[in-house]
């Protein structure tokens, strides 16, 4: 069977009759199999994405299948799926089964996609290379000697070697954006509160977003459709309607786009992204659009504040991991306070215990304000700068990552030197605003480079047009 | 902001964990490491900035009052690691 890279592929001949989606199943099974060695997942349902392949095949005949008929796509695990395993990539959740589909997961399914498998994710999505796995890392496919970012590098693997058309994964500081750069496809953190987040495991739920990983434009906006908007189980996710942004990819028109020019200095960044990223500036120039560099002089605060706010979200949000209701026990024990103390000892990894400790630190009474507050106020500035930037300019431009995939092992070290991985991509989690990482070009080795591009709230109708626009350039400059 | 060893107790105390001596030390660098870097937010006067504390632009998202059964009892407990018909079980607590 061929390897399709898009539903607009797929579905004409589902019609026709050329494929059906037992087929398409039977496909990424193989490849699955085939590259397992990646580890990029932690569980694949086969039985139920055959019955559920023979389903739609049966409704595609009939004229009722739903808008995702066809997309065979895989789900992060920090996704509550029912009668399936959920862990975060964690012991303390051995065992575990979750007991009803989260928001976005139930909207999939019921649109007749096939959800094919649960995938490898750093521990409770701490990390930027997922080494914090407790089931061990995920290889790059490009070259299994380099990681493929993270948190949700399962996801992005999975998608990048054709083992699924699409994956969800999720962002809360960049952990779809930063794998998808360094895998060379594409990905999507939308708008804060965008997306139900119902269902999801919470790791700090001030920044938790679903995104989205594909291969196409059209496949990511569709999935957008289909999974966003209001949801009676989360009170703070947005009301604003939901364009159909698959039917809305085309750019016409010249728009204002600002860089930021402390990105493009900083002293972190490679060279070859340097230069890929200001080849897409000169093409944006010589095509009428303006384009400006600007001073955003926060940007060396962002990841500190990210820091505080994100490690005291987590210490409070994972404290309902006790050993009591579900998950892993130590049973070794004397006491309930013993019980609580050896349990999460055993069951959380080294990065989770250091952002819960972190955490528990910035909200302890003596340093709440001078830490805790402090970033909510800083926060504050960011937002702003942020939107006053993206009232001046249609969008803002800028690499996705200062480097390409690093080697497994290089940063594990120093959690410090790790934590730079993401600093081009916070902004938008600290501010809350859409973003995207589109393919921009390899640098010589072969590696994929990343180019993100910044909307102001709710925008992801014109991010999805523009970013098209920029990704169709690639293949013609 | 360097964590003393009686600090470190404390908040892993706090945060219900424990650690061995050599996985304290380690800890206790890389916390002291990282708040030490934190701590360049002090170089920004907010003096007059308020804090951010919600991130939805949603308020007050209210629904009629009317009473679900979201999950029953049986699946309540199904992840328990240790349970009897109603209720998880826990070490004793009173001596």
């Amino acid at each position: 069977m061929k390897s399709y890279t898009s539903l607009a592929e797929i579905m004409p001949q589902l019609q026709d009759g050329t494929t059906t989606c037992v087929e398409l199943v039977k496909y990424y099974l193989k490849n699955i199999e085939a590259k397992s060695h990646l580890n990029a997942f932690l569980e694949v349902y086969e039985e139920d994405a055959l019955k559920k392949a023979r389903e739609v095949d049966q409704k595609i005949k009939v004229g009722t299948a739903g808008k995702l008929a066809g997309m065979v796509i895989g789900i992060k695990d920090v996704l509550s799926y029912e009668g399936k395993k959920l862990q975060a990539g964690s012991q303390i959740l051995n065992g575990f089964e979750a007991q009803y589909n989260g928001t976005a997961v139930q909207r999939l399914l019921e649109a007749d996609a096939i959800i094919i498998g649960r995938q490898n994710c750093d521990e409770f999505a701490m990390g930027s290379s997922n080494e914090n796995s407790s089931f061990g890392p995920v290889l790059n496919a490009i070259d299994e000697g380099r990681v493929p970012g993270g948190s949700s590098g399962g996801s992005a693997v999975a998608v990048q070697a054709d083992m699924c058309l699409a994956a969800l994964g999720t962002d809360t500081g960049g952990s779809v954006r930063q794998p998808a750069a360094f895998c060379g496809i594409i990905g999507l953190k939308p708008t804060y509160s965008r997306i139900s987040r119902f269902g999801l495991l919470a790791y700090a739920s001030s920044f938790d977003t679903i995104g989205i990983f594909t291969k196409n434009m059209e496949d990511n906006a569709v999935i957008l459709e289909v999974i966003a908007g209001s949801d009676a189980y989360d009170s703070t996710v947005s009301l604003e309607p939901v364009p159909e942004f698959s039917k809305k990819l085309n750019f016409a028109g010249k728009v204002k786009i600002g860089y930021i020019k402390e990105t493009l200095e900083n002293e972190g960044l490679n060279e070859e992204i340097k230069e890929a990223t200001l080849k897409k500036i000169s093409f944006l120039k010589e095509e009428g659009h303006t384009v400006e560099a600007v001073d955003f002089p926060l940007l060396d605060f962002i990841l500190p504040t990210y820091y505080i706010l994100t490690t005291a979200e987590a210490s409070s949000n994972l404290s309902r991991f006790d050993g009591v209701k579900y998950g892993f026990r130590s049973f070794n024990v004397q006491n309930l306070e013993t019980m609580y103390k050896k349990t999460r000892s055993e069951g959380f990894g080294e990065e989770v215990k250091r952002r819960i400790m972190l955490g528990t630190f910035i909200l302890s009474a003596s340093y709440y304000d001078a830490y805790y507050t402090k970033a909510q106020k800083v926060r504050r500035l960011i937002r702003e700068k942020t939107y006053e930037l993206l009232s001046q300019y249609d969008f803002i431009i800028l690499p996705t990552t200062p480097t390409t995939a690093f080697r497994l092992g290089e940063h594990s070290s120093n959690p410090l030197e790790m934590y730079l991985a993401d600093l081009f991509t916070v902004q938008a989690s600290v501010a809350g605003t859409p973003a995207i990482s589109i393919p921009n070009g390899t640098d010589k080795a072969g590696l994929p480079i990343g180019l993100q591009i910044m909307a102001n709230d709710f925008q992801e109708e014109n991010l999805f047009a523009f970013s098209n626009y920029l990704l169709n350039s690639n293949r013609t400059n | 902001m360097q964590i003393d060893k009686e600090t470190i107790k404390k908040i892993a105390h706090l945060a219900r964990l424990d650690f061995e001596e050599k996985e304290e030390k380690n800890m206790r660098k890389s916390m002291s490491d990282t708040l030490t870097w934190v701590e360049k937010l002090n170089e920004i006067d907010t003096t007059t900035v308020k804090p951010l504390i919600h991130m939805s632009h949603e308020i007050n998202v209210l629904r009629e009052d009317i009473a679900e059964e979201p999950l029953d009892h049986n699946r309540g407990l199904k992840n328990a690691p240790a349970k009897d018909a109603d209720y998880f079980r826990v070490p004793k607590v009173l001596e």
